[in-house]
C-alpha cells in the first residue's frame, strides 16, 4: 500500500510496448545522431588548411617561384591558378573563388639580388575570421622564415628553435576534439526528446488523467516511463563509440567502464528534462519547440566548440547550469586525456545534482500543473 | 436534498459543503449530495460547471477547499490512495493506448492495480466475455470502432472490481446501438450492487438514471430521482399546464403562439410544440383561436414535463435569482 513505487513494473512493461510498437521513431530518434556524427567526424576540421589561393606573379624568375612553392608546401594555402593583372587577382576574391591574392611585384627577385626589402603583397578575404587569421599567420611566418635564411644563410641552425608539440590530439586531428564532444550533445537530444514525447502522447489521449485516478504513485509512474529511455540512451551510447572507435578511428586512452557509469547521471539529467518538458508542453509539436531550447545552449555554452575560457564573464555561470559542459569534459577526459574517477568525480556529481534538481522541479510541476489542473 | 451528515459510511458517495476555489474563481461551490450504493447517478450540466471538478475532488485528484467527502466510507482527504483501489474511471476519450493491442491494454491495467497474476487472469476472461471482446484481442486499441473502444475502456476501468465506477460522458459520439448496449450493461452490473455516477449531456440518459444532480456554474440546482424532479415547483409552477400541440405548421404554429398571453413559454419539438400555458386557458379555445389564424391543428394534450424541461426551467429560475442579486 505504501510502496512508493507502486506501478513501475506496470508502466515500464506498457513502455517497452510503445517502443517496439513505434520502431520507425526509435530508428530515427538513433541514426540522425549518427547522421550527425558522420557530418561532424568527416566534413568539420576547424583547422584550416588548403585555403583557396589565387597568384599574381609579375616576376616569374627563380626567386619568385620559390617562394610561391613554399606557399604551396606550408598546406595552408592551395593555388587555385595565375592570373596576369592585379583586376584579376581582386575580381577573385571578390567573387569569394579565393579568399587569398598573392601579388609578387615584377622588382621582387632584382631588390633580393640587390639585398633590398622586397615586399609581397598578400590580399585576404576577411569575412571568415580563424581563415584569415591563418593566412596572415602561415604567410607572415613565411616571410620571416625566408628573411632569416637569407640574413643567416651559413649558419646550419638558429640560435633559438621553438618546437611547438601539441598533447593529447597530437594530429590535430578534428575528430577526435568534436565527436567526443558530440556523444554529450547528441545523447542529451534523443534521450530528452524521446521522454518529453511519451508522456506528452499519454497527456494528448487521455491517458495520464486516467493513470492518476488509479493507485499509481507519481514515482512508480516516472520511474517506469524513465528505465527504458534510460536504456535506450546507453544503447545510443554504445553505438556512437564503436562509430567513433573504429569509424574515425578516436582512439579511446581512458576506461569505458568509467565513462558507461559517468554516462548514468548524465542520461538522469537530460530524461529529468524531457520530464520537465513534458510538464510544460500539451502537445507533440509544443514539446518539439522546447525540446529544442536546451539545445543551443548546450551546443554553445558548454565548451563544445568555443572554449569556456573564452567566454564572457557573463556567461561562464550560465555553462556551469548546462549538463553537457560536465559530460563533455567527462568524455573528453577518458577518450582523449585518459582520465580517471579522481579527476572526474566532481563533474559525476555535479551531473547527479543538476538531475535531481531537475526532477523535483518536474514533479512539483506535475503535481500542481498537471494532476490538479 | 438528502441530510449527507448522517453514517457517512453507508453510502458510496457523501459529499458535504463541497468547495473547491481556484484563485479567486470558486468552481465549486457549496456542493452537497448523496449516492446510494447500487444508484446510478446521473450528474448533468452545462460544459465548464464544475462538473469534472467535483469528479477530480472525489477522486482524490484536487485537494478540497472546504467540506468533507467520503467515498466508499473512506475520507478522500486523508485516504486518497485507499479510495482508488474502490473506484473504477473512464473519461469521454477513453483513455486507451492507440498503440497497444486489446489484451495489452487489459494486462497494463491489470498491473497498474496490482492484481495478482492468477486474479488477473480469471478477470480478464470475465470482462472479454462481458464486453463480447473475445474476437479483438489481438487487434490494436486504434482499430477498433467507438463502440468497442468504449466496451474496452470500460473493462480496463472494472478489472480491478470497483464497486463504484466514474463514467466522465461515456457516451459521446458513439452510435445509437452502441449507446444502448452499454446502458443495458450498466444496468445489469448495478443490479450486482456496483454504483455508478455518471456524466452525460443526453437527457435520454438522464431519464434511465435512478438518481440525477444537476449543477450550474458551481451550484448543484436539482438532486432527486428524475420523477421527483418533475413535481418540483418550480419547474411546474402554481397555475400552469404543460400541453403539446401537434400541427404540421410547427414554424408558424409557435410564432404565433409566442405572441398569445397566457403562454408562458413554448419550443419545437419535431412535428409538435411544447407549451407551458396558464390553465384559465381552455384547451378548445387554443385550438379555436390557432385555427382562426389558419393553423391546422392535429391534437392538443396535455404533457409532463421532460427532464430537459426541468433542468432549462431551474436553470431560468437560477439566473434569475443570480441576477436579482446582482441588482
Amino acid at each position: 500500500m505504501h510502496n512508493i513505487f507502486r506501478g513501475f513494473g506496470a508502466v515500464f512493461y506498457k513502455e517497452a510496448l510503445h517502443v517496439r510498437r513505434d520502431a520507425g521513431t526509435l530508428f530515427f530518434s538513433l541514426t540522425m545522431p549518427l547522421l550527425q556524427m558522420f557530418l561532424l567526424g568527416f566534413g568539420v576540421d576547424t583547422n584550416i588548411r588548403q585555403i583557396n589561393t589565387v597568384v599574381y606573379n609579375a616576376d616569374g624568375r627563380r626567386e619568385s617561384r620559390e617562394l610561391i612553392d613554399r606557399l604551396k608546401n606550408s598546406d595552408t594555402f592551395h593555388i587555385l591558378g595565375y592570373v596576369e593583372n592585379d583586376h584579376d587577382l581582386n575580381d577573385l576574391i571578390i567573387a569569394g573563388r579565393a579568399h587569398v591574392g598573392i601579388k609578387v611585384p615584377v622588382d621582387y627577385s632584382d631588390r633580393l639580388l640587390h639585398n633590398m626589402s622586397a615586399q609581397v603583397l598578400v590580399l585576404i578575404d576577411g569575412s571568415d575570421s580563424s581563415v584569415a587569421g591563418q593566412a596572415i599567420n602561415v604567410s607572415t611566418a613565411i616571410g620571416l622564415d625566408e628573411s632569416l635564411r637569407r640574413v643567416v644563410q651559413d649558419r646550419a641552425e638558429f640560435a633559438v628553435e621553438m618546437r611547438p608539440k601539441l598533447l593529447f590530439n597530437p594530429d590535430s586531428r578534428s575528430p577526435n576534439f568534436f565527436l567526443p564532444g558530440l556523444t554529450a550533445i547528441m545523447l542529451l537530444n534523443v534521450t530528452t526528446f524521446l521522454t518529453a514525447f511519451s508522456i506528452v502522447r499519454e497527456k494528448e489521449r487521455g491517458t495520464l488523467e486516467q493513470l492518476f485516478v488509479t493507485p499509481v504513485r507519481p514515482f512508480g509512474l516516472l520511474l517506469g516511463k524513465l528505465l527504458p529511455y534510460l536504456g535506450i540512451g546507453f544503447f545510443e551510447l554504445c553505438l556512437i563509440l564503436i562509430f567513433m572507435r573504429f569509424l574515425f578511428r578516436v582512439p579511446i586512452h581512458g576506461s569505458l567502464l568509467l565513462l558507461a557509469i559517468l554516462a548514468l547521471p548524465y542520461l538522469f539529467a537530460a530524461l529529468s528534462l524531457g520530464i520537465l518538458i513534458s510538464s510544460k508542453a500539451n502537445s507533440q509539436a509544443e514539446a518539439m519547440q522546447l525540446a529544442f531550447l536546451p539545445i543551443l545552449p548546450s551546443v554553445f555554452f558548454s565548451g563544445y566548440i568555443f572554449p569556456r575560457e573564452t567566454m564572457p564573464a557573463l556567461f561562464k555561470p550560465i555553462s556551469y547550469l548546462i549538463p553537457a559542459t560536465y559530460f563533455i569534459n567527462i568524455t573528453r577526459g577518458i577518450i582523449l586525456r585518459g582520465a580517471g574517477i579522481k579527476h572526474l568525480w566532481t563533474d559525476g556529481l555535479a551531473l547527479f545534482a543538476i538531475g535531481t534538481i531537475l526532477l523535483i522541479i518536474a514533479a512539483r510541476r506535475f503535481q500542481n500543473k498537471v494532476i490538479m489542473a | 436534498m438528502a441530510d449527507v451528515r448522517k453514517n457517512p459510511a453507508a453510502s458510496a458517495i457523501s459529499a458535504q459543503n463541497l468547495v473547491r476555489r481556484f484563485g479567486n474563481f470558486t468552481a465549486v461551490n457549496d456542493v452537497s449530495f448523496r449516492v446510494e450504493k447500487g444508484e446510478i447517478f446521473g450528474f448533468l450540466g452545462p460544459n465548464g460547471s464544475g462538473k469534472t471538478t467535483v469528479i477530480k475532488m472525489l477522486t482524490g485528484l484536487l485537494p478540497l477547499s472546504g467540506g468533507s467527502a467520503f467515498v466508499e466510507g473512506l475520507d478522500v482527504r486523508t485516504d486518497s490512495e485507499a479510495v482508488r483501489e474502490h473506484i473504477g474511471y473512464m473519461s469521454q476519450n477513453f483513455s486507451l493506448y492507440y498503440d497497444l493491442t486489446v489484451a495489452e491494454n487489459l494486462q497494463f491495467y491489470g498491473r497498474i492495480y496490482s492484481l495478482e497474476p492468477a486474479r488477473l487472469k480469471r478477470r480478464i476472461d470475465e470482462i472479454v466475455q462481458l464486453n463480447g471482446l473475445a474476437p479483438y484481442l489481438n487487434r490494436l486499441a486504434a482499430q477498433l470502432s467507438g463502440g468497442w473502444k468504449q466496451r474496452l475502456a470500460l473493462g480496463c476501468a472494472m478489472l480491478h472490481e470497483p464497486t463504484l465506477l466514474f463514467l466522465d460522458e461515456p457516451t459521446a459520439g458513439i452510435d445509437p446501438v452502441a449507446r444502448r448496449q452499454l446502458w443495458d450493461l450498466l444496468f445489469e452490473l448495478s443490479g450486482h450492487g456496483i454504483t455508478f455516477f455518471v456524466t452525460t449531456h443526453y437527457m435520454d440518459e438522464a431519464e434511465r438514471c435512478s438518481h440525477v444532480a444537476y449543477i450550474y456554474f458551481g451550484k448543484l440546482i436539482a438532486d432527486g430521482t428524475p420523477h421527483s424532479l418533475r413535481e418540483l415547483p418550480d419547474v411546474q409552477p402554481q397555475g400552469t399546464l404543460r400541453v403539446e400541440i401537434t400541427t404540421p405548421e410547427v414554424t408558424r404554429a409557435l410564432r404565433f403562439a409566442r405572441h398569445l398571453p397566457g403562454i408562458r413559454s413554448a419550443t419545437i419539438f419535431g412535428q409538435s410544440i411544447h407549451a407551458l400555458i396558464e390553465d384559465r386557458f381552455n384547451l378548445d379555445d387554443l385550438r379555436n383561436q390557432l385555427l382562426k389564424n389558419g393553423i391546422a391543428v392535429t391534437e392538443i394534450r396535455p404533457l409532463a414535463p421532460s427532464l430537459e424541461d426541468v433542468f432549462v426551467e431551474l436553470t431560468y429560475k437560477h439566473q434569475a435569482l443570480l441576477e436579482a442579486a446582482r441588482a
